[in-house]
């Protein structure tokens, strides 16, 4: 699940220097987020389908072992396999061995946040098997040996240079004369590559959107047809998925639908959904022969009745990325975390332990965007302030931090001490600012006033004024 | 204990119960969007609209036995081969294809030109409907870079759930593959900038066939 070692603060200020990463940032606001606004405006009942939504996700999990068992069910009677995976290892293993069980030389791969979760990639290549990413992004990134930046746009820090650099490394059987300066050049070079890697695998690999209960149907929401390409043409089709993506009904998968082209890209529709069920049939002139579902658990089901269970509605559209200024500043490496942004700081602790994403909860400003732009109505920044809070519980915080908040809290829950502190305080701080209104620099609070001045008060407290103002 | 029945089972402890005694109540049917909802005439004139919005490039013919005349001009305009790929569809086999080589079957690497028919069409967003099956291989959809798709205009419904209810009752249930097809590929991988013809077809051709 880690996509970048150290610490989440020193890969920010390393990603706040990146100049590539800061030109990527600064489009989110004309790209996703103005092409969301656009197509939620177009559609008046969008916010009607997100209580439903919200609503659907709500009875999924409340009957998880119902709909799974459901699903499991329909899979198995069309013929294909399915595999329960309690962790990582497991969902790593059940792939390698259905992929042994074909004689897999090479694998290609649709685009799976679950494989990143698991590490498959690594795992995979480790036993022998060469595995090839056809997303155009997570080809790109797997070139560049790096892990995704973001959850559906996996490349979204790297331009145009570093792609051209990155295939010239890796396309060495083609002209070294080439010209790679057009974003057109450059897909029109991977289309090519990555058409013999379709033609040549043993096993597809894709995600899913969603599990649909009723048919045993998988689904991808997808735009550049490798996903098809992927399943349709090995002769196994593996699909990995984890527990929630469950919808009971067909119907229910037109709902998420609705939700997710929109509040992903901005689209009314992708270019392709496509729900698989089953290997091909006896009568069909292709698909795979064989077919089977990867279901993971890894932390989910323990979620489920507790105060993180919401989270279990996420959709994956990374809206509340795309949205979230703490992102946009820093981009999705910084977290560490495959899963970044709202979304990730809320799921990475959940799954990998507080211990380990103690920081991520912080990397955050509470501004709320985030919960205003999720489709399936999710409230995260309460569930970030929650994980807050048991970081503070279990000694997890660092020790001035903690110290500070005690300090804070001593105070602010005196009112009559509080009060004198402050008459005490403020005329300090206004003579500190020596009339200028503001303080450039304060004792104890150099990571506020080392990027903005910090406005200083006029002298008088709140209470103070307030109470003089009433006596007139 | 296997992980199914642990990963069950932890699921029942998190919700302080045991296994359910009947299957739970399903929710009542969701309110379908407006746009979703239209037939007939109204029906196709938004699966036009949504589909040429989508990049698809959209002709209309007044019956299936002009669609051949259709694939030899859109073939000349894009200076192709005059080969097809073509769906092993009795009604679209019978047609007069004089002048083009037609293969049946499903798509080989260097085919440049698939021609299908459409299950359905879907109006709230211009997209095609196709399924698997011996008259219609998936693989057509993807590996030729232009792709023609015949449509016949009464096949056009409203919105998502018309057409998976079509399905049920038409084609008995799920085939292996469900495409919903809305324009061509397209990727925006590369700085953020849209561009057509991914790893699919580069171009999507829905020829429409007669009136709702």
């Amino acid at each position: 699940m880690r996509s970048q070692p150290g610490s989440l603060k020193t890969n920010a200020k390393a990603a706040l220097a990146d100049p590539v990463l800061k030109a990527a940032m600064a489009k989110l606001k004309t790209g996703f987020r103005s092409k969301r606004a656009i197509a939620v405006d177009r559609l008046p009942e969008f916010d009607a389908l997100r209580d439903r939504g919200q609503a659907m996700k709500n009875h999924v999990l409340a009957n998880l072992d119902f709909y799974l068992e459901q699903f499991a069910a329909r899979v198995e009677e069309q013929g294909g396999g399915v595999h329960w995976c309690r962790t990582a290892g497991e969902a790593r293993q059940a792939v390698l061995d259905i992929c042994r069980g074909q004689g897999a030389k090479m694998v290609t791969k649709g685009k799976s946040m679950i494989s990143e979760e698991i590490g498959l990639n690594d795992w995979l290549i480790k036993h022998g098997i060469e595995t090839v990413e056809t997303d155009l992004g997570e080809y790109i990134i797997q070139l560049r040996h790096e892990a995704p930046s973001h959850i559906i746009a996996p490349a979204i820090h790297v331009n145009r240079h570093q792609v051209a650099d990155a295939f010239r490394a890796a396309h060495t059987d083609l002209d070294a004369a080439r010209p790679l300066d057009e974003p057109r050049q450059l897909l029109d070079e991977a289309r090519a590559m990555l058409r013999q890697k379709f033609l040549a695998a043993d096993v597809g690999i894709t995600g899913a959107n969603f599990l649909v209960a009723e048919n045993g149907a998988t689904a991808i929401v997808t735009n550049e047809g490798n996903g098809d390409l992927t399943q349709i043409l090995p002769k196994a089709h593996i699909v990995l998925a984890s527990l929630e993506k469950i919808v009971p009904t067909m119907a229910d998968a037109a709902t998420v639908m609705r939700l997710l082209a929109r509040s992903a890209t901005g689209q009314e529709a992708t270019s392709y959904v496509t729900f698989s069920a089953g290997p091909r049939r006896p009568d069909d002139k292709d698909g795979p022969k064989a077919f089977h579902v990867v279901l993971l658990d890894n932390g989910r089901s323990a979620m489920l009745g507790g105060p993180f269970q919401d989270m279990l509605r996420c959709i994956r559209c990374a809206a509340c990325i795309n949205h979230c200024p703490v992102y946009g500043a820093v981009g999705g490496h910084a977290y560490g975390s495959v899963y970044c942004g709202p979304m990730g700081s809320v799921l990475s602790p959940a799954l990998g332990g507080l211990a380990e994403w103690a920081e991520m909860p912080n990397a955050s400003t509470l501004c709320g965007r985030c919960e205003i732009v999720c489709p399936m109505r999710i409230p995260l920044p309460r569930m970030l302030r929650h994980w807050r809070t048991r970081e503070f519980e279990r000694h997890l915080t660092p020790l001035p931090v903690r110290a500070g908040l005690a300090a804070w809290g001593f105070l602010a829950t005196r009112p009559t001490l509080y009060h004198l502190a402050m008459r005490l305080a403020m005329p300090v701080l206004a003579w500190f600012a020596k009339g200028r209104g503001r303080l450039a620099d304060l004792p104890l609070a150099g990571g506020w006033t080392a990027s903005r001045d910090l406005p200083a008060p006029e002298g008088e407290t709140f209470q103070a004024a307030w109470a003089r103002r009433k006596r007139r | 204990m296997s992980a199914k029945a642990a990963i069950l089972d932890g699921i029942r402890r998190a919700h302080g119960r045991g296994p359910l005694a009947q299957p739970p109540q399903p929710l009542p049917a969701a309110a379908i969007p407006a746009r979703a909802r239209d037939s007939g005439p109204a029906a196709v004139a938004r699966f036009c609209a949504m589909a040429e919005e989508a990049s698809a490039q959209l002709v209309r013919l007044a019956s299936l036995a002009e669609l051949p005349g259709a694939v030899k001009a859109e073939i000349a305009r894009q200076k192709l081969d005059p080969a097809v790929a073509l769906a092993p569809d009795p009604a679209l086999i019978e047609l007069d294809w004089t002048g083009l080589a037609v293969r049946r079957g499903p798509a080989r690497p260097d085919d440049m030109v698939g021609v299908v028919q459409a299950f359905a069409g879907v109006a709230e967003t211009g997209s095609l409907v196709l399924l698997s099956g011996p008259r219609s291989p998936t693989s057509l959809n993807f590996l030729p870079d232009l792709h023609i798709v015949a449509l016949e205009a009464k096949k056009i419904v409203g919105g998502f759930e018309e057409a998976f209810a079509k399905i049920e009752r038409e084609a008995g249930g799920m085939p292996r593959t469900v495409n919903l097809i809305t324009g061509p590929s397209r990727t925006g991988d590369i700085e953020q900038t849209i561009l057509m013809g991914a790893h699919g077809p580069r171009r999507l051709v829905v020829a429409l066939i007669g009136d709702a």
